[in-house]
């Protein structure tokens, strides 16, 4: 029998209560919460919030392929480390996710490391070429649950509503990354009064908007349930508000850097800045929080997309887009994200849970008989990133500079603990 | 003034002083012998990864008048080619002790991003659709000589042509907006950058509404391209709407000034031969364009050192 663990002190926040109370934590799951628990090893939380980890529902791990950027084991630990216990893998891998022997290698390496649980998300199409479906029945029969091209929206409409189609039969749910593909060739930027002065090709936020109208109205006439990925305009929002209104299966997320970052940083010409879809501008960004603040907005993910150096010190044109997420999330969110704590818990770590559908294990109160995947932060401790001394395996941060509230203490995964005082436990 | 990257950082006093500055050199090149020992010892590096053929001489001829050294990096026959990435090819040059790079560019950005890799000072000759400073310089200088004008303001000039992806256009905005110039940009909408509410200029779609009223008729360079691209329908049909006709010639005010930074597409934006306008300073603004590099090319190396002497 493991070791008994308690989190001393801090305060759980559940669905519906918040107090000031230890944890106890037996053979990978929550035995007891209450006062003046004892165990074997004790976890100071006073000050903190303890939680049920964080799910992340878009992280670039790079594995297979791009072992240089980012391996499932470094950007495990780097998840550990902002607080999570779950990450969504995205598919965009080499090869990518759109088979069953690479979905098993991605799951398989995820629990090598034993960081967090790996959630390999499937293709909609054959190696994202948005030409032929993926073998989505296959991979829904693996385990997959959430499907999509990220990095490449479905352009071809026809078969965006077969794949959703398909998908309503299998109950599985599909991500769109909403991008019109023929409105952003060559783009670096937001398409904006920053773009006119620095001759950079603009990325339209109309790009975006009209693949998110589109598939909506797919969704509306397949009844097939929908997740849109990285939202970061105004449109956009309101369109997703309209349509949850309507009662449509509709779910939406937005990164921490939408929620934090503008445009005008791309003046400094420094590729870190360069992501897909573009920062935006203040408007868009009072949008997204609005967003979150009325429900219309289900998640905060991190599109966590770690590039070797030599890749983002290219010019701003070819340098790739994507910025590193996973252990800055939190204290950005806290920082700039202008909502509650409780509503931070919910938006990274209950529903997403619930949109991955990992929520058996994930995103649960914390209460006697969950399974004990924990996040204990301090919501106040200020904090400067330094990029050397991230876990991932890149450097590419845009927060570099930058003072950020909220920082993870411990994090528990299945019982054990894999951050203990903001240090990896391995 | 260590770097000479865009004319925003140069700024009005930054601007006019190497205005001055060049009046100075082009005394020097009416010498029977146009050289002096100004930048004796000073190494200049070109670095252009695009074609060019009037900024790269102008250039390295300036650097040679004020006795530099030039090094010309030649992109085909470098390590570039064998995937060495611009920052290591960047520091291997700075290595061999380069006082100066003369950057040119297809990405926007890169002479900011190369002066974090090297102690040298960097000279944009052109990134992107971005900037190109010495060309404005160049066009300021050509104007200021023409006119007699020590400042353009109550002058009227018109930007014809391709601005959104222009940065002679951006430049010269910049430049002569700063010198208090009114300036006219002329194109059609999907040759406009997406939002210009910002710049200090007025927008015309037509030409032909604005043609009797400038100072400075100013032509740019429609590349075949952005017909492909669909930015016009047809060259033909471009240059209808925006090209200098003998019509338009006679349409000008006697005295305005018809300007064009070359390449120049004969046919499209020039339905003329530019030697058939009374008053075209496309000749002028190639000749200016030694004086005012050398202008650049002292003011960032040469502290210390005087204009005087015989090389």
């Amino acid at each position: 029998m493991s070791k008994s663990i308690v989190i001393k002190g801090g305060t759980v926040i559940n669905r519906n209560s918040q107090e000031i109370v230890d944890v106890k934590i037996e053979n990978d799951f929550v035995t007891e919460v209450g006062k003046n628990l004892k165990g074997d090893i004790q976890l100071d939380a006073s000050g903190c919030i303890v939680s049920s980890g964080f799910v992340d529902l878009h992280a670039h791990l790079r594995e297979p392929g791009k072992e240089e950027a980012e391996t499932i084991e470094t950007g495990s630990r780097a998840g550990a480390l902002g607080g999570y216990t779950a990450l969504v893998a995205m598919p965009n891998t080499d090869p990518p996710q759109d088979s069953v022997a690479v979905i098993d290698f991605v799951r398989e390496q995820g629990k090598r490391a034993g960081l967090v649980d790996v959630v390999p998300s499937g293709c909609i199409t054959l190696g994202r070429q948005g030409e032929s479906l993926a073998p989505m029945a296959e991979l829904a029969n693996a385990g997959v649950t959430l499907f999509t091209d990220d990095g490449n929206g479905v352009q071809d409409a026809a078969l965006m509503r077969r794949a959703l189609e398909y998908a309503k039969g299998l109950g599985i749910t599909l991500a769109q990354h909403c991008e019109v593909a023929e409105l952003t060739k060559g783009a670096v930027m937001n398409e904006c009064s920053c773009c006119t002065d620095l001759g950079l090709p603009g990325w339209p936020a109309i790009a975006e908007e009209l693949m998110v109208f589109r598939d909506i109205e797919l969704v509306r006439i397949t009844g097939a349930s929908m997740h849109f990925l990285h939202l970061s305009t105004m449109r956009s929002v309101d369109l997703v508000r309209a349509a949850k209104r309507d009662g449509l299966p509709i779910t939406a997320e937005v990164t921490p850097h939408h929620l934090s970052l503008t445009q005008e940083l791309l003046a400094s010409y420094n590729p870190v800045f360069k992501v897909n879809p573009p920062l935006r501008s203040i408007e868009d960004i009072q949008a997204l929080k609005a967003g979150l603040l009325d429900g219309t907005i289900d998640a905060i993910a991190t599109d966590h997309a770690p590039h070797p150096r030599r890749d983002k010190e290219m010019s701003l044109d070819l340098a790739p887009p994507g910025m590193l997420g996973l252990e800055t999330a939190l204290g950005v969110v806290l920082a700039e994200g202008g909502c509650e704590i409780r509503d931070v818990v919910a938006l990274m770590s209950w529903n997403p849970a619930k949109i991955a559908r990992i929520d058996a294990e994930h995103g649960r109160d914390v209460v006697a008989g969950v399974k004990a995947n924990l996040c204990v932060f301090d919501p106040q401790l200020t904090w400067s990133v330094d990029p050397e001394r991230l876990a991932s395996k890149s450097i590419n941060t845009p927060y570099v500079g930058r003072t950020l509230r909220g920082r993870v203490r411990h994090t528990i995964f299945k019982g054990t603990t894999t951050v203990i005082d903001g240090q990896a436990q391995r | 003034m260590k770097h000479l990257r865009s004319i925003d950082e140069l700024g009005l006093e930054g601007l006019t002083g190497l205005l001055q500055l060049t009046d100075h050199m082009a005394e020097i090149n009416q010498r029977p012998v146009p050289k002096v020992p100004a930048l004796r010892g000073r190494t200049v590096a070109s670095l252009f990864f695009e074609d060019s053929t009037r900024t790269r001489l102008s250039f390295e001829t300036a650097a040679k008048r004020l006795s530099a050294d030039t090094l010309t990096f030649n992109v085909s026959t470098s390590s570039v080619n064998k995937g060495e990435s611009l920052r290591d090819t960047v520091a291997t040059i700075t290595d061999m002790g380069v006082d100066a790079f003369v950057v040119r560019h297809k990405s926007v950005g890169i002479p900011w991003q190369i002066s974090q890799w090297t102690s040298a000072s960097i000279i944009n000759a052109g990134d992107g659709a971005h900037q190109h400073p010495t060309q404005a310089l160049v066009d300021c200088y050509t104007i200021r000589e023409a006119t007699h004008a020590q400042n353009f303001s109550g002058m009227k000039i018109a930007i014809v042509g391709d601005i959104k992806h222009s940065r002679v256009a951006r430049s010269n905005i910049q430049a002569f907006t700063l010198l208090g110039a009114n300036v006219v940009l002329v194109a059609p909408p999907t040759l406009l950058p997406p939002d210009v509410s910002h710049w200090p200029v007025t927008v015309s779609h037509k030409l032909d509404e604005i043609i009797d009223k400038v100072d400075v008729l100013y032509m740019l360079r429609l590349q075949s391209e952005r017909m492909a691209q669909g930015h016009v329908p047809t060259l033909r049909e471009y240059s209808e709407q925006y090209g200098l006709t003998q019509k338009r010639v006679l349409a000008l005010k006697s005295d305005a000034i018809v300007m064009h930074p070359g390449p120049m597409n004969r046919g499209v934006e020039m339905q003329i031969d530019p030697s058939d306008v009374k008053n075209s300073l496309i000749h002028r603004q190639v000749a200016n364009g030694v004086s005012v590099r050398m202008a650049v090319l002292f003011e960032l190396l040469g502290s210390g050192s005087s204009l005087g002497g015989q090389a």
